[in-house]
């Protein structure tokens, strides 16, 4: 038997995490509202369906954004040809003026400074091994996404510290719990490199605010190390407060910009994960050099890039774009979060993301993560909805579970709504009546014009139990 | 609350900040000599005529034809029924139509001598993602990879720099054609046992870059017989498969194995890719073949970093599972290339300038060791400086090739049309005449 490396015969692909076993049961059993009536939803990918008409309109009249149109194939040949690590800069320029049109033109991108990867799957591992060796060591808040496990230490040996963040303030990232995670990797003699955020929050949902930004720089600017912002939700955010990113914190505080790098991809903000966009932009120009040459490993195929550059230089198209996605996702999360607040589900109050951050910590067994576990298994097997348990995204407290939202239309949310009120009817049958009203504990999301309920293209919800009154909550 | 600005710099990276990104190396210098001032056929007739790019452009009428017949090629036609299952298509197992049409077009390439399993093909972002993916999976860092010289300039980027991992190279020389023989792998194996490095594989390229020739069979049983004895990996790099000028003078290392009923499969891995047989170098497709489940799995999962653009996997299913296209492409690439080889190789003869005997690929590996003042890689270094700033044309030496031998160089003719390699070949011809008088 020839053997192969240690990085190949370990697990840090990381697929052995509860995140995929939820996939397997729904590749196994997926739902189809005429094959499958009875098949698991899939709840757990964070996909964004909603304005793929909006984009199909732009792309049928716009031929010339394909090669392989009548109108197109004359670039044909000079795009086949061209795998210039640089990239293309017209690819370049519109990427950089779509980011900038998301922060709602109060920063400026310059081309110059984007690198390409593969997906931010990609760009992620490009910066960790731009960063640090192998053994040093990357803070990173919790809950945060699965795949960092696997993005930022798999191949480059580097180790995540988590900074743990409590459920009792919302899940700030405070500068004592930053310190602690400082203080954490010291002892157990790590040499930090850098602390990574996600902004908007994946898991959570949320957007850090000014001042908690503003903490961040100043922490990272003392301790000297890399801050990376991890902006793949930036044109996700559907509701005040506005998003704040790091590139515009940085014109407002003082900080040594050889530090800041931001993560980007167009995989959340346009739904194109198929096309593998993947951005590094980085203030430190080591940094873009060193990272340009290692996307070679990782290049946006330039068919892609040909679309994308054709696509997001329409200045109409892009600024319609934003709008429409807000607007369908801020439906879709208030329909949602409604529909679960009706039932006696909470969830963390969030403005951004694909997803919310649900709270079914009173229905565990006990405070215990083999007891979330089992929920989790009762949710997959007798509810069929694929969720994400909030400990495969490193949650200190059991009993969080992330739930998808943008990957489905209109009917299979009514199906999977459908699901959760049956279920949750039945469970609070079997509890004693007065837990029900214990609303005030639960972080409820709703929305503020009550008008705003229900778009005209939706269905009514159906269920057989009678709705019961709207809260409206508190701000 | 100031915050000190004036600060050490934070470091970044050993890998970072080394070298082994490889673009110091003569390889990319004349790369810039051409970016500075590139020749044009009406614009810049005096400027520098790109011979250092591996690239195969005869061929793209064949392509464009095709996308003008064949609309459903694009992800979108009538109401664009296919734009958005494309563009959320992410599965690293890559689209099944894909995946099933490159292994039918490597079928063809090897002209069904050897068959090709879809569910074995893992898929990357270009050939150079798919040489660090393996590297990552077949050795740990510090360990070894031979590979024979001369060589890809790029392997030493590809292989080592994010990996760790070293190359000891096998010599090979002109005294026998620059042919992989036992000795010289045994040799290259103890090197690297000398200096304390677990020697993990071999790789080959075949055919062969730099030489544009590819290997023979006694060759290509040996090297596996050797990879057998030593339990050792081999990765083998065909992705000039598809650029052999006659069909039958390839023989892929799946025929060899096909041979041998599969015995020892386990430890074999071919590299392909699309960019040089179909001349898509910027649509980056990259495959893995490997007949090791272990690493099919693996590589797999590794290819997150690295996937092809499902817009680009569609387009490619199309044209590559259309069987009359595919087959026509392969022949007419085949002549013309062939007919390309010829044209540069008498017109440097006429020069009085030999090349290796080549079959293969979008380049000639040439012999210019009679005009070396001395038999040294500074030597070649000055005559390539000569070649690069007075005949201004960019050619690599074969020092970035790391052959052993100083003289060579290799010279890329597919990457330009029939009326600018003439202009080279008269250049070249001015120059030895020139150097003859003097």
């Amino acid at each position: 038997m020839v053997a192969i490396s240690k990085i190949a015969t370990g697990n840090g692909h990381g697929e052995d995490s509860p995140y995929f076993d939820g996939w397997k049961a729904y590749e196994t059993n997926p739902f189809h509202p005429i094959d499958r009536p009875d098949g698991v939803i899939q709840m757990g990918l964070a996909e964004n369906q909603l304005c793929f008409n909006f984009i199909k309109k732009w792309v049928m009249e716009h031929p010339e954004a394909s090669l392989c149109s009548a109108e197109g194939v004359n670039k044909f040949k000079e795009t086949a040809l061209f795998q210039d690590y640089h990239g293309m800069p017209e690819f370049r320029e519109a990427v950089a003026k779509f980011m900038g049109k998301v922060r709602g033109g109060r920063v400026n991108f310059d081309p110059d400074r984007i690198v390409m990867s593969g997906g931010a799957t990609g760009a992620h591992e490009m910066v960790a091994f731009c960063l640090a060796d192998p053994g040093e060591a990357f803070l990173v808040p919790t809950p945060y996404y699965p795949g960092f496990d696997r993005d930022l230490r798999w191949r480059t040996g580097v180790e995540l510290v988590p900074v743990v963040c409590e459920s009792s303030n919302n899940f700030k990232i405070t500068r004592a719990a930053l310190e602690a995670a400082y203080e954490k990797a010291k002892e157990a003699n790590l040499r930090v490199k850098g602390l990574l955020i996600t902004n908007p929050s994946n898991p959570l949902g949320t957007i850090l605010d000014q001042d908690t930004l503003k903490g961040i720089v100043k922490f990272i600017n003392e301790k000297n190390i890399h801050l990376i912002g991890d902006e793949i939700y930036a044109a996700t955010v559907f509701m005040e407060p506005e998003f704040v990113s790091i590139s515009e914190i940085i014109e407002e505080v003082e900080c040594n910009r050889d530090l800041i790098h931001i993560v980007y991809s167009l995989s959340k903000d346009m739904g194109f994960p198929g096309f593998r966009v993947g951005i590094v932009y980085s203030y430190n120009d080591a940094v873009v050099s060193c990272a340009r040459k290692m996307s070679s490993f990782g290049l946006v195929s330039s068919q892609t890039q040909h679309l994308i550059a054709t696509m997001l230089s329409d200045d109409d198209f892009v600024d319609s774009f934003i709008v429409e996605s807000k607007e369908q996702l801020l439906k879709r999360h208030k329909y949602f979060t409604l529909s679960l607040s009706q039932v006696g589900i909470g969830s963390l109050k969030s403005n951004a993301g694909l997803f919310i951050w649900m709270d079914l910590r009173k229905l565990l067994k006990a405070k215990t993560f083999d007891a979330e576990m089992d929920l989790w298994r009762v949710i997959i097997n007798e509810v069929k909805l694929n969720v994400s348990p909030g400990s495969s995204f490193h949650c200190d407290e059991p009993g969080w579970f992330r739930v998808c939202f943008a990957n489905m239309d209109d009917n299979t949310m009514e199906v999977a709504l459908l699901r959760i009120t049956t279920f949750m009817h039945k469970h609070n049958e079997a509890m004693v009546p007065r837990k029900l009203c214990r609303r005030a504990s639960l972080k409820l999301s709703l929305s503020r014009r009550r008008d705003d309920f229900m778009s005209q293209n939706m269905m009514s919800p159906h269920s057989p139990i009678p709705q019961s009154p709207l809260v409206r909550a508190r701000t | 609350m100031a915050i000190e600005i004036e600060q050490p710099r934070v470091g970044l990276s050993k890998v970072a900040v080394s070298k082994t990104h490889g673009e110091d190396s003569p390889y990319f210098a004349g790369w810039k000599a051409y970016d500075e001032n590139p020749y044009h056929e009406t614009s810049n007739q005096s400027g520098v005529i790109q011979m250092g790019l591996a690239e195969n452009q005869v061929s793209f009428d064949l392509l464009e034809k095709y996308l003008e017949e064949h609309s459903e090629a694009s992800s979108w036609g009538k109401g664009a029924p296919g734009f958005r299952e494309n563009a959320l298509f992410q599965d690293y197992h890559g689209l099944k139509s894909f995946r099933q049409a490159m292994a039918n077009f490597m079928e063809q390439i090897r002209g069904g001598r050897a068959k090709f399993d879809p569910d074995r093909i893992v898929l990357t972002a270009g050939a150079t993602a798919a040489n660090e993916l393996l590297t990552f999976i077949l050795a740990d860092p510090g360990d070894a990879l031979l590979i024979p010289t001369p060589y890809y300039p790029g392997f030493d980027r590809d292989l080592r720099w994010r990996t760790g991992v070293n190359i000891v190279p096998i010599h090979c020389d002109s005294s026998n054609n620059f042919q992989i023989t036992p000795e010289a792998m045994e040799a290259a194996y103890q090197s690297a046992e000398s200096m304390n490095l677990k020697v993990r594989g071999i790789l080959i390229t075949n055919p062969s870059n730099p030489l544009g020739a590819t290997i023979q069979r006694s060759a290509l049983e040996q090297i596996l017989d050797f990879a057998v004895n030593k339990n050792i990996h081999l990765v083998s790099d065909e992705i000039y498969s598809g650029s052999t000028f006659s069909s039958s003078e390839f023989i892929s290392i799946a025929e060899i194995l096909e041979t041998r009923g599969y015995k020892d499969a386990e430890r074999v891995h071919i590299v392909y890719s699309l960019s040089k047989d179909l001349g898509l170098p910027g649509f980056r497709v990259g495959t893995i073949y490997s007949y090791n489940d272990q690493v099919v799995t693996t590589a797999r999962r590794m290819s997150s970093f690295t996937l092809i653009s499902s817009q680009t996997q569609h387009l490619l299913a199309c044209m590559l599972s259309n069987k009359e296209f595919s087959e026509n492409y392969i022949k007419t690439n085949r002549e013309r290339l062939s007919k390309r080889y010829d044209m540069i190789i008498k017109g440097l003869k006429k020069a009085g300038i030999e090349c290796l005997k080549g079959n293969a690929g979008l380049f000639c590996w040439m012999n210019l060791s009679p005009l070396l003042e001395k038999p040294t890689r500074e030597s070649e270094l000055a005559l390539w400086k000569v070649i690069l700033n007075e005949v201004k044309l960019n050619i690599s030496p074969g020092s970035s090739c790391h052959c052993s031998e100083p003289g060579w160089f290799r010279v890329c003719f597919a990457n330009m049309s029939e009326q600018t390699l003439e202009i080279a070949l008269e250049r070249i011809h001015k120059f030895m005449e020139q150097r003859k008088r003097n």
